[in-house]
């Protein structure tokens, strides 16, 4: 039995809720140590392979529950370093939403005008640069002019991607080789660092009891580094804060299991999960038409044929983001790149049967380099549940890395239906108008519904009944606990939600420091961005009190 | 002579190559061949390295194979009994059903409330998987050596230095109207 450690501040997680919260609390002066249950990887390993084992398995979770899978990372810089870093802000109204609580889901005190320096300071982090037409991938490039023939507009969507030492190579759900891609490894992490907060990968918290001046005491395991079925050694940590941010796929989880420890946990907790409201709709590009119609062609004259080439989603179509039209009725639409596998079986052959495999499914795949995949994100209902968590991590791990079956319940109420089918419709008028491409949604029945954007399933809010944080994002009934990833996140956000995690995160921040002085940590707040600069730390210093 | 075991494995290998033929069919490898229905031209899941995939340790469904092809032979058995179809006595009775029986038994397995779906979806994964992926090996490799799914699919090939780069790829021009309400930052308002 080895001594129970101690310090300041223990940070779980450490993609954007962990890697802000441990750069400003050691920046201010705590002793920080962040636990990471993934590898700690950097540019070098991330490798451009398939292979089960290759850094795609390593950093990728894949959890299989009833009636909704979730895709989340699993590494240092969790899901920064396996999305697509696309980063715009909340449309105005989605602060306003009231989903089926008959009231407004989010804290009184935040909108998207109070939220703005926040995004300011996490824009300037990262950081997010809008993108130009020139340097549109022609997947993007296809969407836009499919959008602008059927009368609609769209836009590049603003990205966390140097686009300069971008090489489209459409790698990045792999981890970027060539840090194009600004993930957590190059800003918010390295900055925490050098402020001497300790990373330890492959340490995976399984729950938290309570000490009896108040601190926590914070049990984990070692997950074996190749195969992560199998946990080693055992340890426990005791901290006067816990920040937790596992992701809206673990941080239920891991407070469910600290019941028995902790005492009763807030109604919301595992509870009002949200999968962002998405859809995939898979199209099959008719290339002469792509040619005749939308006269698109490369230089050396093919007319699309593009589909491996790019960085992710790049373009986006926001006409349905209309504050006045209902609730659940509103969605952007968005062209992606999904890789082989992952971003195939779930596809459907259009007008065939069996819909998903068989022969049409080996001709559909034989024209994948004329697909375009378009990604819905609308107003789901807040519908996933938590069932008793496993008696490790999140899931039952099923191979070695990546798959796993989980104990989230999902069942598409009759709102969100309606959201997916009208825009299925959407995508379907603007993407087969004059026989472009024949398009089809991605089949449900076979892992439910799809997620790469968890949210909400321990979310802050006014109303006690309804929600398990306070909006400053502290766990009710649990002082010195605080949650600052997406599961804080109230609801469905339409839009890719990294940017609105960071921004709550960074907001959560003054009040954290708070706490930990009020447990006489001794941490002050007002960190610059980690690379020194200072415009958003002036933006924000009149909203710290 | 063939061991009891050996040929026990063969034939659980003949129900494997089955199942894996219908999620993606391809060409039959000779005359003699069962398991491939040769229902398609080309390299189906089975050429793509469908059995090396399922056998790998590393994806998880290695010891429930067994299991599987005891399952599925049964409901082959049942599906050939309700359908009036004659098995062939030599074959495992899921190899011994054409192929568009196969194809109706899998749809049923996997329907949403089949007891077992995860377990037939999750097989069927793998097999699609080793068709347009390959991961039981490496990326650079399989499409050195030809892998059929992938070279079916297009998929382009790396820089000699096996990484991927696309120095041309944009069409270059604006070819759309941005959302009027567009913020300044490049975000919906």
């Amino acid at each position: 039995m080895t001594a129970t450690e101690s310090t300041d501040v223990l940070v779980i997680g450490s993609g954007f809720g962990g890697a802000i919260a441990a750069y400003h609390l050691a920046a201010g002066g705590a002793r920080v140590k962040v636990f990471e249950r993934g590898p700690w990887l950097k540019a070098d390993d991330f490798e451009h392979d398939f292979k089960l084992g290759a850094s795609y398995t390593r950093v990728f979770d894949f959890v299989i529950g009833d009636g909704m899978s979730v895709l989340g990372g699993n590494c240092v810089g969790g899901g920064s370093v396996v999305y697509f870093a696309t980063m715009p802000r909340a449309p105005r109204f989605v602060f306003e939403r009231h989903g089926s609580i008959g009231r407004r889901m989010w804290p009184a005190a935040i909108s998207r005008d109070a939220l703005e320096p926040w995004y300011d300071r996490v824009a300037e982090a990262l950081p997010v640069t809008q993108q130009t037409w020139d340097r549109v991938p022609y997947a993007g490039g296809l969407f836009a002019a499919a959008c602008h023939h059927a009368g609609r507009t769209a836009n590049p969507a603003p990205s966390a991607i140097d686009v300069d030492m971008c090489t489209n190579c459409n790698w990045m759900m792999a981890g970027c080789r060539f840090d194009a891609k600004r993930s957590l490894l190059l800003n918010y992490l390295p900055a925490a660092l050098a402020h001497g907060a300790e990373i330890r990968p492959l340490h995976e918290v399984q729950h938290l009891a309570r000490n009896d001046d108040g601190s926590y005491r914070v049990h984990y395991r070692v997950v074996d580094e190749e195969d992560y079925r199998i946990l080693h050694g055992e340890g426990t940590i005791d901290a006067k804060i816990v920040v937790i941010a596992a992701g809206a796929g673990a941080t239920p989880v891991i407070l469910q299991r600290s019941e028995p420890h902790l005492g009763r946990m807030p109604h919301a907790v595992g509870r009002y999960f949200s999968g962002n409201g998405e859809r995939l709709n898979t199209a099959v590009f008719d290339e002469d038409r792509v040619r005749e119609v939308l006269k698109l062609s490369r230089p050396d004259g093919r007319a699309y044929e593009a589909y491996q080439i790019g960085r992710g989603p790049t373009v986006a179509s926001w006409d349905r983001l209309d504050g006045a039209l209902p609730e659940f009725e509103r969605y952007s639409l968005e062209q992606l790149y999904f890789p082989p596998a992952l971003g195939t079986i779930l596809a459907q052959v259009p007008d065939a049967s069996p819909s998903w495999f068989g022969r049409g499914k080996k001709e559909m795949l034989r024209r994948w380099q004329s697909w375009l995949t378009i990604f819905t994100m609308s107003e789901d209902d807040n519908e996933g549940v938590f069932g008793p968590p496993p008696e490790t991590g999140n899931a039952h791990r099923f191979s070695q890395q990546m798959l796993g079956h989980g104990p989230l319940r999902y069942r598409p109420t009759a709102n969100t239906r309606r959201g997916w089918s009208l825009a299925d419709a959407d995508v379907k008028d603007i993407l087969e108008r004059d026989g472009l491409s024949r398009v089809m949604p991605w089949t449900n029945d076979l892992v439910g519904a799809y997620t790469v954007h968890p949210l909400a399933s321990c979310r802050i809010g006014d109303d006690p009944a309804t929600s398990a944080l306070d909006d400053r994002h502290e766990l009710r009934g649990h002082p010195g606990i605080f949650v600052t990833d997406g599961s804080a996140v109230p609801g469905a956000l339409t839009v890719n939600p990294a940017s609105t995690i960071a921004a709550l995160a960074e907001r959560a921040m003054p009040g954290i420091v708070r706490a930990a002085q009020d447990r006489g940590v001794a941490v002050t707040y007002g960190a610059p961005s980690p690379d020194g600069e200072t415009a958003g730390r002036r933006a924000v210093a009149h909203l710290r009190s | 002579m063939e061991s009891d075991e050996a040929a026990e494995h063969r034939m659980r290998t003949m129900v494997l190559e089955a199942f894996a033929d219908t999620i993606i069919p391809g060409e039959k490898r000779g005359p003699d061949d069962a398991a491939i229905a040769g229902v398609d031209v080309g390299g189906g899941a089975v050429a793509g390295g469908a059995i090396d995939l399922l056998e790998d340790p590393a994806g998880g469904i290695a010891p429930a194979l067994e299991t599987i092809c005891v399952e599925l032979d049964e409901y082959a058995r049942e599906h050939a009994a309700a359908t009036g179809l004659d098995l062939d006595p030599d074959l495992p009775p899921f190899v011994g059903l054409p192929f568009e029986a196969r194809t109706a038994l899998i749809e049923k397995l996997t329907s949403p409330d089949h007891p077992d779906k995860q377990m037939w979806v999750g097989l069927a994964l793998f097999c699609n998987m080793a068709f347009d992926s390959a991961p039981h090996m490496h990326t650079v490799d399989a499409l050195a050596s030809g892998h059929p799914g992938l070279l079916a699919m297009g998929y382009e090939s790396p820089e000699p230095d096996g990484l991927w780069r696309f120095p041309t790829f944009s069409y270059g021009r604006q070819l759309a109207d941005p959302h009027p309400s567009t913020t300044s930052t490049g975000s919906p308002a």
